[in-house]
């Protein structure tokens, strides 16, 4: 894999193609979820993990399945998976586990998890398959901790509440009340919020876009 | 036309057994992480329920196994319970101390509110934990203790003190504090506390019994009036 493919996989992951701001694929768990920084991260860890293991496999085991019965081994793999994930996260992360609840199980029906896996990994090798599933999932990721950290903010005004969850107890002490003796926002939590908050980071995603294009064609006459 | 056929079915057999195979793979996969963290999810589902045991009960108060004092009880208008619910029983040495029990509150502002209720021998609250509930995030949700101190007064509360027309909360002339702008919420776990009260005080007898066994060796506790606060029968 030579540097470039590399960059071009990541800047598709992260800008270009972002799962969350430009395909909009896997909104029920961006929208749900991301009422708090802690919870937004842990799901998108835990999606990224398993797009990550199923492009592999799926990537892996692409000459093996016939084009017809494709989609539902692709559903196969990537369901079993998330058990696993949803079966090690109640072993060892108890308290998280509870908090995102049905939204790991759910990981299964995120079309972006599946849209990776055949739009990319069934014609790529594993590698560039994995790196792909990588940028996509860092991609999301980004997107659910940015809204959950404006969701958070604006509807508790604090950060990281909730860290103990992860950490346990002694984590507390991180919890971050950046603003005190905050009333709270309740729209900013509410389902309601998060459509606001995505609206308003696809705007600023647009806006930046809009921008270097125009610098862009802005350029090229010069130089010519 | 027979070669078609022919052919089509072969196919057909051939991606069933792909497919077969696929699934076979999967499903041995599962079962291995499956019996790999059956134990850790099972130690830590009891180390949850034991930590909100540890809540509603100081633990001065017992020295026994609660997980192992675990008891079903009957579903009952009083605990707000359609189907059967559970009962923990904490002991220091062979005496009774305190009980927990699960109530449901069914007229939060989103539906049901369960609480766990812990209360000592003497009818008094040890302490009062909500285990789940609907009520709306950032406005309901201060009965949660991690959100908010305020399910704590009701600790060392009982049928007597406050008296029954103080059983409420402070905007319907009560004892209890409201959050203003959410108080069907704290009107409802009030109501269902209370009520959780109530059903000791109504089954005390029966519910802090001595183990069979040890039966003999007393002083039958008079079983309690409907509505008769526990404290009027002293523990031993």
């Amino acid at each position: 894999m030579t540097m470039s493919e590399f960059h071009t996989l990541f800047q598709n992951g992260l800008s270009k193609q972002n799962a969350g701001l430009v395909q909009l694929l896997g909104l029920c768990p961006l929208l749900a979820i991301s009422n708090t920084l802690v919870n937004a991260l842990s799901l998108g860890l835990a999606t990224m993990l398993v797009m990550v293991a199923a492009s592999g496999a799926v990537s892996g085991a692409r000459h093996f399945v016939p084009h017809e019965i494709r989609i539902p081994v692709f559903v196969l793999i990537i369901a079993s998976l998330v058990t696993v994930v949803d079966l090690v996260m109640n072993a060892f992360v108890h308290p998280l586990y509870l908090v995102l609840g049905i939204f790991i199980p759910l990981i299964t029906t995120n079309c972006i998890v599946l849209a990776r896996a055949d739009a990319f990994a069934s014609k790529n090798r594993p590698l560039h398959s994995v790196v792909d599933a990588f940028a996509m999932g860092l991609g999301l990721t980004m997107v659910l901790v940015v809204l959950g950290g404006m969701r958070e903010l604006a509807g508790q005004g604090t950060l990281l509440s909730g860290i103990d969850l992860v950490f346990g107890e002694n984590a507390q002490p991180f919890v971050l009340h950046v603003l005190p003796d905050y009333q709270g926002f309740l729209l900013a939590v509410l389902p309601p919020g998060a459509f606001i908050a995505l609206g308003l980071l696809i705007a600023a995603h647009n806006w930046n876009k809009a921008r270097a294009d125009q610098r862009a064609r802005a350029a090229v006459p010069a130089a010519a | 036309m027979m070669q078609l056929i022919k052919a089509a079915s072969r196919n057909a057999a051939r991606t069933g057994i792909i497919l077969l195979i696929f699934a076979l793979t999967a499903t041995a996969f599962l079962v291995f992480t499956f019996t790999q963290t059956q134990p850790a999810i099972e130690r830590s589902q009891q180390a949850k329920t034991l930590a909100l045991l540890g809540q509603v009960l100081p633990p001065a108060l017992y020295d026994n196994d609660l997980l192992d004092s675990q008891k079903s009880m009957p579903p009952d208008e009083l605990l707000g319970t359609r189907q059967p619910s559970s009962m923990w029983v904490a002991r220091r040495g062979e005496a009774i101390t305190a009980v927990v029990l699960e109530a449901i509150a069914p007229d939060g502002y989103k539906g049901n509110i369960h609480l766990l209720v812990g209360i000592d021998i003497d009818g008094k609250l040890t302490g009062v934990r909500v285990t789940a509930h609907t009520e709306t995030p950032g406005l309901g949700d201060y009965i949660e203790r991690s959100k908010n101190p305020w399910i704590d007064q009701f600790v060392g509360k009982s049928l007597l003190e406050p008296d029954a027309r103080h059983w409420k909360v402070a905007k319907d002339g009560g004892h209890f504090d409201a959050r203003a702008g959410a108080t069907i919420t704290p009107r409802a776990v009030v109501k269902a506390v209370k009520r959780a009260l109530e059903y000791f005080a109504q089954h005390r007898a029966a519910l802090v019994a001595p183990p069979p066994k040890a039966a003999p060796a007393a002083k039958p506790a008079a079983p309690a009036k409907p509505e008769t606060p526990a404290k009027e029968t002293p523990a031993s």
